[in-house]
């Protein structure tokens, strides 16, 4: 009855074009490719029993930096303390951590083992405390985090300089980048905010 | 001589547009990939402070929960006031939510993931400490100690 074979007509494929531009601009428009970024942070554990026992340092240890409620930097260490403007806290920062003149006011060098490379003498018990009030303002407690955290960075690149003959960040992840992160380790502590600045 | 004459009017062959649709599609799915439709609307005016150097991005999206603290957007002054707000999701909280919020958002991830959990804090510039703090410690109850306080980089400051 029929003619034997009949020809499927072709799809007219014009329109497909079309349909995924509309596709790919609905797509464009509510695409957000902004990338989070931000300074990572781990907090301490949250231990209640020890919320009032604060761990015993020695003095030489310890740096505190405390940010009033007027916004003023307050750095105490062994060698300074004083009021002190944001620029300067980098480098203060760095001869705390460091102590390259192996000053008795700062802190102690000690052996300690690092994983994977050996004992080293490093000032590893030292101790950054970071102090605000209620009242400080957030934006200069993140620059004082961010020069702290710079001062760290600094350190490491050149140790990593000095021990593998490259930078901190072209150390190799798994073996390089621990021992130096072990070497200059980051102590930043965040005690609960204070009351003070007001009555002295 | 008349080798190379032209004989008279040349026709332009016609594009091939075929591999039109192919080409599209390949921009298509690159943008599906990279989309995560926003799926939170921030009720609050926050500027993140700018950093620098010390700035990192952000990988693995699926790992991060977000915070937000500032001050209440116009369209919320009224019923609000202007005094520094947190919100989750969607809604405004106080600091005592932190804790089931971050349990729910923990709950929501996969068993593999959950130590890896990152809280990334977007505060405003101009927030004081004392609700930035309250809602630190709310996290270390919680066991959320990874945080990130998110921040702009600012590549020409050293």
């Amino acid at each position: 009855m029929g003619k034997g074979k009949r020809k499927v007509p072709g799809l007219n494929q014009s329109s497909t074009a079309d349909i995924s531009f509309i596709l790919l601009i609905f797509f464009l428009v509510t695409t957000s490719m902004d990338t989070d970024s931000g300074l990572p942070r781990r907090l301490p554990d949250w231990n209640p029993d020890e919320i009032e026992q604060e761990v015993k340092v020695k003095e030489r240890n310890v740096m505190t930096v405390q940010v009033n409620k007027f916004n003023e930097i307050h750095v105490k260490n062994g060698v300074i303390n004083r009021s002190i403007d944001i620029s300067e806290l980098k480098e203060i920062a760095k001869y705390f951590i460091a102590n390259p003149d192996n000053n008795p006011d700062l802190p102690a060098f000690e052996d300690y083992e690092i994983e994977g490379y050996g004992v080293v003498q490093t000032t590893v018990k030292h101790v950054i405390a970071l102090q605000t009030d209620r009242d400080t303002n957030y934006d200069v407690y993140f620059q004082v985090q961010h020069e702290l955290t710079k001062a760290y960075s600094e350190l490491r690149d050149e140790w990593a300089q000095k021990t593998f003959g490259k930078k901190y960040a072209q150390c190799d992840e798994k073996t390089e980048q621990p021992v130096v992160r072990g070497y200059y380790s980051n102590k930043i502590s965040e005690s609960e905010p204070r009351q003070y600045g007001t009555a002295q | 001589m008349s080798k190379f004459r032209s004989n008279g009017k040349r026709e332009m062959p016609e594009l091939n547009t075929s591999s039109l649709p192919d080409l599209i599609f390949t921009v298509l799915f690159f943008f599906m990939m990279v989309t995560s439709m926003r799926d939170v609307t921030v009720n609050l005016e926050i500027k993140t402070p700018v950093g620098g150097s010390e700035i990192e991005k952000l990988e693995r999206k699926s790992l991060v929960s977000h915070i937000y603290i500032g001050p209440p957007s116009k369209d919320y002054r009224a019923t609000l006031g202007s005094a520094p707000r947190i919100q989750l999701n969607e809604f405004f909280a106080t600091p005592d939510a932190v804790r089931d919020f971050v349990h729910a958002e923990r709950e929501s991830m996969f068993e593999k993931d959950k130590p890896f959990m990152k809280m990334s804090l977007k505060i405003d510039q101009n927030v004081h400490m004392g609700i930035v703090t309250d809602v630190k410690q709310e996290l270390r109850k919680a066991k959320a100690q990874n945080v990130v306080y998110s921040a702009t980089k600012d590549d020409k400051r050293k």
